[in-house]
């Protein structure tokens, strides 16, 4: 089903996008089922519609952020299917993604996140300078250009995601819900800014999406949908003369499937029975800091039961964490909280029964099913399981999940996981409940469903409500409400009294809030200047300016580059992790692994007991490799004393040895060694040997007669390279292999998952970014963290440790370059195939910690392995690097001898960058 | 019984999600079957075709003798070179050792003269080195000592030394580094396993809510370590039975029920130490690093890489405090020696406390680091 889509009066004016029969499904879910629609040059299109409709799918498509399914979208004149010209229009277009600052770098500042932005898009310094001027100036962000995005406001992070979204001055401008979750002064100002920008900019396109009704009556033609599809399309007036609405939400509610509108009587909701009694919260100066900044100040107030108290105020102004002292989370740094009268603490469990939570976003089990969840708390909160089937029934019914339980909850779309999320919240009928944006992104009809149960609580059954909003029309029905803003109630009453004096209803309620907002920001001058615009101009920059710089690829990698430098310098706990570790690691195995095996208890059953006995034995307990204990009675106390490990070694020597001896006998001497530890075993049989050999040397000196023959021939053992034959020589050069590969590669994996997990991908799906840039882009810091961690572990090597090098330093940086470059090659090839940080991790280190311990060389040399063993261990850099390393350090191997190595070295990164090519897609699926 | 019940229900919760992942459970059989296997295969001697060449300056029936008799599987066969090419090939490393015959060795052999056969060792290889040069010697004077006694039987050594290994009378190298390489699986996957459970929780926001539920820390983290245990104790079973002494063919001298016994102590003590780590690391950044540094130490140091006695006397104190430690040397005495509970109880009971230090560290910073990433 599609609805041709009519975006303007005037048929002549060409299209900036046109979207045919599009579709596009994940998994079984259908996102868009036929969408087909016209974008008009220089006009402005809002989608609107709750979340999950299918609005997002849609501009990730248009903005070719997201990889195409079915149907055709073209944008300026080409197919966004063709990756040619997605390249060739992508600097013409601006996608912000949803989310608060979705697309930025939280640790990085206002001037680095934009300054990051101009150079992907190839901007000279000084171009990138003035127009970094231009834009913050217009948007009331100059005062801020040193603070990190992720401490700014909501509201402030939106302007900032717009301002980066503005840098390259796009024709196509795609908003996707930029207005969510911002206080209602910031989203005001926001509109303003788009207005102004657009007067400027005649020819520039804009496509938003919003959950807002109320904005989407500023834009010249609107796109409603639902469920996949187009339901209707026009200018906002068009849509309510068709839907014979006064407002655009009902008119949406109109636009629905009949099955869909729920009842369409306004909620009436009864008076408060009484607020007598003990209050159910008392909140009392609650502050909170986290370092140097005050997440919330001095928050008071008293909440009775069977109240509904709504909490309203942007992202980031203080809520959440007021809700997280309320409930024990978190410890308040100053002030008191009280539940029906205790002081909250973490450790009263009985006062938990009583209260249920909902927190922002969805906290439950994705991957159980409704009813697994549902099962799960009622268990957790003793439910006998007769009363917790009654109450499934009951909660399954009541928020409308029957034909879901037994669906995953993460399959579920966003207005149901909502419902699941209150159904368990109120599983165990608690007396209150907390309630973070319990209603954020879901459709008018389902909200007030939501809204009707909750009224029942409240008034029905005296439960004392907690919630927080971003929606007015929901503020209006609570009891009372409180306006936070930067961590500080503003105002806190009954909302029909505050919207009063401006005109009643939810307009004069966000009327009364804007003013509010603006008298505290004067007070702290924040956001003072944001708003107006100071009437800088944001006019096409001038020709001069306006110089593209000669490699302009280059200057994108190191824009990758030098923007994860500040991201790794702004967690500095990362970088004391890894030089910290690797050096404790250094230490500590090779003052630990050595094979230097002395003080090996033994025992001795003499059966002999003359002075020949006495005399061989003594060749034992004179050795430094051994460690008498006391004689051994029998064979069995020799048994048992080698099963329990008092003893490694046992001598046996039998009776009439020395006679024997004496006569020619041969006696025979039987020496048990313990075989478990296998390695150690056979040190053991050497030594054995050898303190053997010297007894017989000795009666040979002192009984030349004819029966002791005479050595044949002596041996002379010339220890090469590690004369003093000390293990430390040995592992001093070989540990850093060990220690290069995994600290590197853990890093590098989980830094480009940590962008697919939080989304700041989206920016190189989006900009001319090509993939080696990227790739190298990101590699670069972490090569350099690499070639650092060399220099601190060489130093310790040879001043702690102190191994001399014979060789050349400069062969072994060479040879470290080449390695850490492989090294982190692998961590990039990994975090390609890895969805999440954990995944990333868990193949990095356990992927790689075989084939470099046991298979590299470290304690066996390659050549003595065999089977898969031998091939996985020539397939792997490790063990090239340690060629390099044992060679400079002990061998003093000449750059030439070393050639070999470094060339197969330098094998590796171009396999990994090739394969890392194949798996990382340009786009999203 | 209201805990019980919590940390039963939490723990089945915890199993579901862990059996529906087929990435972890992709890892835990390769780690418990391709992994365990390869590495007993891998090394099959401590000396094993070691890389010897021969500088036969003599040419003659004795020196090629000498030659003949060194051969696989402990060497390559010996290729001849020139004493100038000792060097060279050394620092190549083509050769690990370079026997030098002299000039006239024959003849001096026969003349009873002893003359001198230089070997030369490749150093940087601590064990083959040591090992190979002693089995060179033997080898070599084996063989000397027949061709100078070939008509002269009565010469035989005076004392005759007949060493017996027990435990292992082949000495083996492949049961010990089975039963090593399963153990390093077994403290590797449990700690990342269970800290990454606790952390993935955290990242998701349920940590929070089930921390405003009636639940405490102990009952949540206590839940965890059975759940995850319980998998890994499953792979490890079928992995020592199947793959230990199945494919690789280890003997078992024990008890396999009290070597299962001592299993499940460490592995609460390890997937402890693994919520220790979760709730200290605030990213997974910071986590994987902490756990490198963590379980590299645990694996190397617990003597089954090295023997515990090659340790300085300060290190062993420090390692006597690695549950791996105390696990390893538990494992190995009732695989190979066959020992009873009587003689493993210090063992079993310091893992036992170990354990429950690392799991109370771990509930004394657990909702610290609720708030903390708040």
């Amino acid at each position: 089903m599609s609805v041709p889509v009519r975006t303007d009066d005037h048929l002549s004016v060409s299209n900036v996008a046109e979207v045919n029969n599009l579709k596009h499904v994940y998994g079984k879910t259908v996102a868009l089922d036929n969408v087909t629609l016209q974008i008009a040059t220089g006009k402005s299109l809002g989608l609107i519609g709750p979340d999950g409709v299918g609005k997002s799918t849609l501009l990730g498509l248009i903005s070719g952020a997201r990889k195409m399914q079915g149907g055709a979208i073209s944008v300026f004149d080409g197919s966004m299917a063709s990756a040619k010209h997605r390249n060739a229009v992508c600097t013409r277009i601006a996608y912000m993604p949803q989310g608060l600052g979705k697309n930025l770098y939280q640790e990085l500042s206002v001037r680095e996140n934009l300054d990051f932005f101009g150079k992907l898009y190839g901007q000279s310094r000084s171009e990138r300078h003035a127009r970094i001027d231009r834009l913050t100036q217009a948007t009331g962000l100059a005062d801020f250009l040193n603070r990190p995005a992720g401490k700014l406001s909501g509201g402030m992070k939106q302007k900032l995601g717009l301002c980066c979204a503005l840098i390259h001055e796009p024709d196509l401008l795609i908003l996707d819900e930029p207005t969510t979750g911002v206080d209602p002064l910031s989203r005001r100002q926001f509109w303003e800014l788009i207005d102004s920008i657009r007067a400027e900019r005649a020819g520039m396109t804009l496509l938003v999406s919003t959950a807002y009704m109320d904005e989407a009556e500023r834009f010249d033609s609107l796109v409603a949908m639902d469920a996949g599809r187009v339901l209707a399309s026009g200018t906002p007036a068009e849509i309510k003369a068709t839907t014979n609405t006064d407002s655009l939400e009902k008119a949406f509610v109109a636009l629905l499937p009949i099955d869909k509108q729920g009842n369409r009587k306004d909620l009436m909701i009864p008076p408060m029975i009484s607020t007598e009694g003990e209050p159910a919260i008392v909140a009392e100066g609650l502050t909170q800091r986290f370092g140097d900044f005050t997440a919330v100040d001095q928050v008071s107030f008293k909440i009775h039961a069977g109240e509904i108290f709504g909490f309203l105020g942007s992202n980031g102004c203080g809520k959440t964490t007021t809700m997280k002292m309320l409930t024990g989370l978190l410890p308040p740094t100053d002030g008191k909280a009280w539940l029906w009268g205790k002081v909250v603490d973490a450790s009263d469990l009985a006062t938990r029964y009583r209260v249920g939570f909902m927190s922002q976003g969805f906290s439950l089990y994705g991957e159980l099913t409704v009813q697994q969840n549902l099962q799960l708390h009622a268990r957790l909160f003793h439910i006998s399981a007769v009363k917790t089937q009654q109450r499934i029934e009951e909660l399954v019914n009541r928020f409308g999940l029957t034909d879901y339980r037994n669906k995953q909850a993460a399959s579920l779309p966003l207005g149901l996981r909502q419902r699941l999320s209150l159904a368990v919240a109120v599983i165990h009928e608690p007396e209150m409940l907390i309630l973070d944006e319990p209603t954020s992104g879901v459709d008018p009809v389902a909200r007030d469903q939501f809204w009707e149960f909750l009224i029942d609580l409240s008034r029905n059954q005296n439960v004392t409500i907690f919630i927080s909003t971003h929606f007015m029309n929901e503020a209006l029905r609570c009891d009372r409400i409180s306006l936070m803003h930067a961590g500080r109630v503003l105002v806190q009453d009954d909302p029909r009294r505050i919207a009063e004096s401006f005109g009643g209803g939810a307009h004069g309620l966000e009327e009364a809030f804007i003013q509010s907002i603006e008298k505290a920001s004067r007070e702290t001058k924040e956001n003072s200047k944001a708003t107006e615009s100071t009437g800088a101009s944001l006019q096409p920059m001038s020709a001069s300016l306006v110089n593209s710089p000669r490699f302009p690829g280059l200057t994108r990698l190191l824009a990758f580059s030098y923007r994860e430098t500040m991201e790794v310098m702004r967690d500095p706990v990362r970088l004391k992790f890894a030089f910290g570790g690797s050096l404790l690691l250094l230490l500590v195995i090779a003052y630990g692994l050595s094979s230097d095996v002395e003080n090996l208890a033994y025992a001795v059953l003499d059966q002999d007991q003359t002075p020949a006995s006495r005399a061989y034995l003594q060749e034992y307990s004179s050795s430094r490799y051994f460690l008498q204990e006391p004689e051994l009675r029998n064979k069995d106390d020799l048994e048992a004393r080698l099963a329990t490990r008092q003893i490694t070694m046992a001598i046996e020597i039998p009776p009439s040895f020395g006679r024997n001896l004496k006569r020619g006998g041969n006696p025979e001497v039987s020496v048990w060694i313990d075989g478990a530890e296998t390695s150690r075993a056979a040190t053991i049989e050497g030594y054995v040997e050898g303190a053997h050999a010297k007894f017989m040397e000795r009666l040979g000196r002192e009984n030349s007669s004819a029966q002791i023959p005479r050595e044949q021939a002596s041996f002379q053992f010339r220890y090469k390279y590690n004369p003093t034959f000390e293990s430390i020589y040995a592992m001093g050069p070989t540990i850093p292999t060990m220690m290069l590969l995994l600290f590197p590669a853990i890093l590098m994996a989980v830094s480009v998952a940590r962008e697919k997990e939080i989304g700041t991908i989206t920016n190189f799906y989006v900009t001319p970014t090509r993939r080696m840039e990227f790739l190298l882009g990101k590699q670069l810091p972490y090569i350099g963290i690499g070639m650092a961690n060399f220099a601190i572990l060489t130093l310790v090597v040879v001043f702690l440790l102190q191994v001399p090098m014979k060789g050349s330093l400069i062969t072994l940086t060479l040879g470290a370059l080449l390695y850490v470059t492989a090294t982190t090659g692998y961590g990039l090839l990994v975090s390609n195939l890895a969805s999440s940080q954990v995944t990333a991790v868990l193949l990095a280190a356990i992927l790689s910690m075989m084939p470099t311990m046991q298979f590299s060389g470290m304690f066996q040399p390659v050549s003595t392995l065999e089977g898969a063993a031998r091939v996985m261990g020539t397939m792997w850099p490790a063990a090239y690097y340690l060629h390099i390393s044992v060679g400079t350090f002990t061998k003093g191997l000449s750059a030439f001898a070393l050639l070999p190595d470094l060339i197969k070295l330098a094998m590796f990164p171009p396999v990994f960058w090739f394969l890392c090519v194949l798996l990382l897609k340009k786009q999203e699926k | 019984m209201r805990t019980a019940a919590i940390i039963f229900w939490l723990g089945t919760k915890e199993l579901r999600t862990l059996i529906g992942s087929i990435a972890l459970m992709g890892f835990l059989i390769y780690s418990f079957t391709f992994s365990v296997y390869q590495q007993s295969q891998g090394v099959p001697e401590d000396v094993n075709r070691a890389s010897v060449a021969i500088v036969d300056e003599d040419q003659s029936t004795l020196s090629r003798n000498m030659r003949s008799a060194l051969y696989p599987p402990y060497f390559k066969v010996p290729e001849g070179i020139t004493a100038d090419q000792i060097d060279p090939l050394m620092d190549a490393s083509r050769y690990l050792f370079v026997v030098v015959i002299p000039p006239k060795f024959e003849s001096d052999v026969r003349e009873g003269r002893s003359p001198e056969i230089q070997v030369n060792i490749d150093a940087t290889a601590v064990r083959q080195a040591a090992l190979g040069a002693g089995y060179i010697q033997s080898i070599l004077a084996t063989e000397i000592s027949r061709f100078a006694n070939r008509n002269d039987s009565s010469s035989v050594l005076p004392i005759k030394l007949i060493k017996r290994k027990a435990f292992n009378p082949n000495g083996t190298n492949k049961w010990n580094r089975a039963v090593t390489g399963l153990l390093d699986q077994l403290s590797m996957l449990t700690i990342i396993l269970t800290g990454a459970a606790i952390l993935r929780e955290r990242e998701h926001g349920t940590l929070e809510h089930l921390l405003v539920m009636p639940i405490t820390s102990f009952e949540l983290a206590f839940s965890k370590v059975w759940a995850n245990g319980l998998v890994i104790l499953v792979f490890f079973t079928l992995s020592m039975l199947f793959v230990v002494e199945g494919a690789i063919g280890v003997p078992f001298a024990g008890s396999r029920l009290l070597l299962l016994m001592g299993t499940v102590v460490y592995l609460f003590a390890a997937a402890a130490v693994g919520i220790l780590l979760a709730t200290i690391a605030r990213s997974m950044a910071q986590y994987g690093l902490l756990c490198l540094i963590t379980i590299i130490p645990m694996m190397m140091l617990s003597g089954g890489m090295s023997p515990l006695e090659s340790q300085p006397d300060w290190l062993q104190r420090i390692t006597w405090f690695l549950p791996s430690r105390q696990y390893m040397s538990f494992a190995q005495a009732i695989a190979f020696r066959g020992v009873g509970f009587e003689n493993v109880w210090p063992e079993f009971l310091a893992m036992c406390g170990l354990g429950q230090a690392a799991f109370l560290g771990s509930l004394a910073l657990f909702r610290r680091s609720i708030s903390a990433t708040g």
